[in-house]
């Protein structure tokens, strides 16, 4: 530490190139199992009348592998690739680092394994059992070592705002984790929460909710404000509304919860709190969607010829979407028509294929070239038809469950002038059946995209050889 | 101390925080730190 000569003259990028392949790799699984359970939903013998295979155990798994497994270690690699490049220092720990690597890939690992075989907590989001829950936390908080030990050596004297993101990203899961895991141990793989009744409820949806505002937001927020102006060659449109949109999400996020408990047994003035706090949440979302858009002001044309910037700012227009949508659905009477229906899914998935997915894809499509020596990807026409499955998929998935899922409220609650119910359930099911398949080929050609991806990136690692970047010498004029 | 007033006193606080935020943010003193922020991306390669 005190001999000049001793400073590390790479950045850490093993860990980044491990996580960033780990995340491709996940992504086709997660993205799998949700295709086996889209066609489960139309052909329920799919689970081959075997408990693992059935749809209650294999959701939760593909939820836990798009957005913890895909997700997460997207986060992981883009986090601990900018936070280098933007302090100008080396990971603060390598030994930690190694270790959040093997441990998050133990989780996921754990997740695959008693997921299927019917261990699950219930709590949507949060199924895994106690011990893996400590696990977590233990990874967790060595990422927070590393990632905030990163920042406290920085040779620069800012914090660059996509650092401000993951900070708040890393802090709130850790918050979210731990308070809505408190449980009882009851047996080595069984646990009962800590909490009960709507009480129970209510923390689970300010986790749940606040995981959507952390982990899929605030993290990938973190990304686009790294390599939308890195791909774009040029800076953020705003710092100024990159702070004041930061700290807007901040404190609106974590109230906007009790919108996923209208019309339960959650005090009315609770939702009504929440419905609030949501159409709120609408201008630090679109903040964030603007300051990115407009980074490209003067840029527009390389969008022709650049697939991966086309990836980020397509994602961008999703993020734009489903957060003008998220609101409306939150307002209680919208909600009382959309709930229950296949009207979330869509919006879900307009947020996780759109904004999640595509950003992820765009900024590993930037980075995995330079992780291993290589000018660009192995196949640019690659990217550009992945690209298209991906936008092609997204379109049909949520328009066909936009359709079913407005069809489903309107027949649930149409009644005959008896006031008798018009439709019995099970007619309601049998009129999604169309939009089912539709959804299925959504999800076919989004999984066959990353599928390409898949092969692409393996091509690039192979004919290129794993590279660190050489850390600058000069320190950013003060 | 009535747990209410606490509740109230912490939201207030936070929104007067927000508040407080939002003006630095437009205030033209930081206009050089903030330039310099955003360019952080392009120190290097």
């Amino acid at each position: 530490m005190s001999d000049k000569n001793m400073q590390p003259t790479v950045y850490n990028d093993t860990v980044v190139r491990q996580f960033s392949i780990m995340a491709v790799v996940w992504g086709v699984v997660g993205m799998l199992v949700g295709v086996i359970i889209a066609a489960q939903l139309i052909w329920p013998e799919l689970n081959l009348g075997l408990p693992w295979t059935s749809y209650g155990r294999l959701r939760p798994l593909h939820t836990n592998a798009v957005i913890f497994a895909f997700g997460g270690c997207t986060l992981f690699a883009t986090s601990y690739y900018v936070v280098q490049r933007t302090c100008q220092v080396r990971l603060f720990s390598d030994k930690l680092a190694t270790f959040t690597f093997w441990g998050w890939q133990l989780v996921i690992l754990a997740a695959a394994i008693s997921l299927p075989l019917g261990y699950t907590t219930a709590k949507e989001y949060a199924e895994l059992e106690w011990p893996i829950d400590i696990l977590i936390a233990i990874v967790w908080v060595s990422y927070a070592i590393v990632f905030f030990g990163t920042i406290a050596k920085r040779k620069v004297k800012h914090i660059y705002v996509a650092n401000w993101f993951f900070a708040s990203f890393i802090i709130a899961v850790a918050i979210l984790h731990i308070v809505n895991s408190a449980e009882v141990p009851a047996g080595w793989m069984k646990s009962y929460s800590a909490y009960a009744g709507v009480q129970d409820a209510m923390v689970e949806w300010w986790y749940g909710h606040n995981a959507v505002g952390f982990f899929l937001t605030a993290g990938f927020l973190g990304i686009m404000y790294y390599f939308v102006p890195k791909q774009a060659e040029r800076p953020v449109y705003s710092y100024r509304l990159s702070i004041v949109h930061f700290w807007a999400l901040i404190f609106t996020y974590m109230w906007a919860g009790p919108h996923h408990l209208h019309y339960t047994a959650l005090p009315d003035w609770t939702q009504t709190l929440g419905m609030v706090f949501s159409l709120i949440l609408l201008a630090p979302s679109w903040g964030g969607m603007i300051n990115g858009m407009m980074t490209m002001s003067g840029a527009w044309h390389k969008l022709r010829d650049d697939p991966i910037l086309r990836f980020l700012i397509v994602s961008l227009s999703f993020y734009g979407m489903s957060t003008f949508e998220g609101p409306m659905m939150a307002i209680k009477t919208v909600n009382a028509l959309s709930h229950y229906t296949d009207w979330t899914i869509a919006h879900v998935h307009s947020g996780a294929l759109g904004w999640v997915g595509l950003i992820s894809m765009g900024s590993l499509y930037y980075m995995v070239p330079r992780l291993f020596g290589m000018k660009q990807m192995y196949s640019k026409r690659a990217i550009e038809l992945h690209f298209w499955m991906a936008t092609i998929g997204i379109v049909l998935y949520i328009s066909s469950m936009w359709i079913a899922g407005v069809m489903e409220g309107l027949m649930w609650r149409a009644i005959n002038t008896d006031g008798t119910l018009t439709y019995t359930f099970v007619e309601v099911v049998k009129a999604t059946h169309p939009f089912y398949m539709v959804r299925l080929l959504g999800g076919v050609l989004y999984l066959g995209g990353m599928v390409v991806m898949l092969w692409n990136v393996l091509k690039t690692a192979s004919s290129g050889h794993p590279t660190d970047a050489a850390i600058p010498h000069l320190v950013a004029h003060a | 101390m009535d747990i209410n007033i606490l509740r109230i006193l912490a939201t207030v606080l936070s929104f007067v925080v927000f508040v407080g935020i939002v003006v630095w943010a437009l205030s033209h003193r930081n206009d050089k730190d903030f330039q310099e922020a955003a360019n952080l991306p392009f120190e290097q390669d």
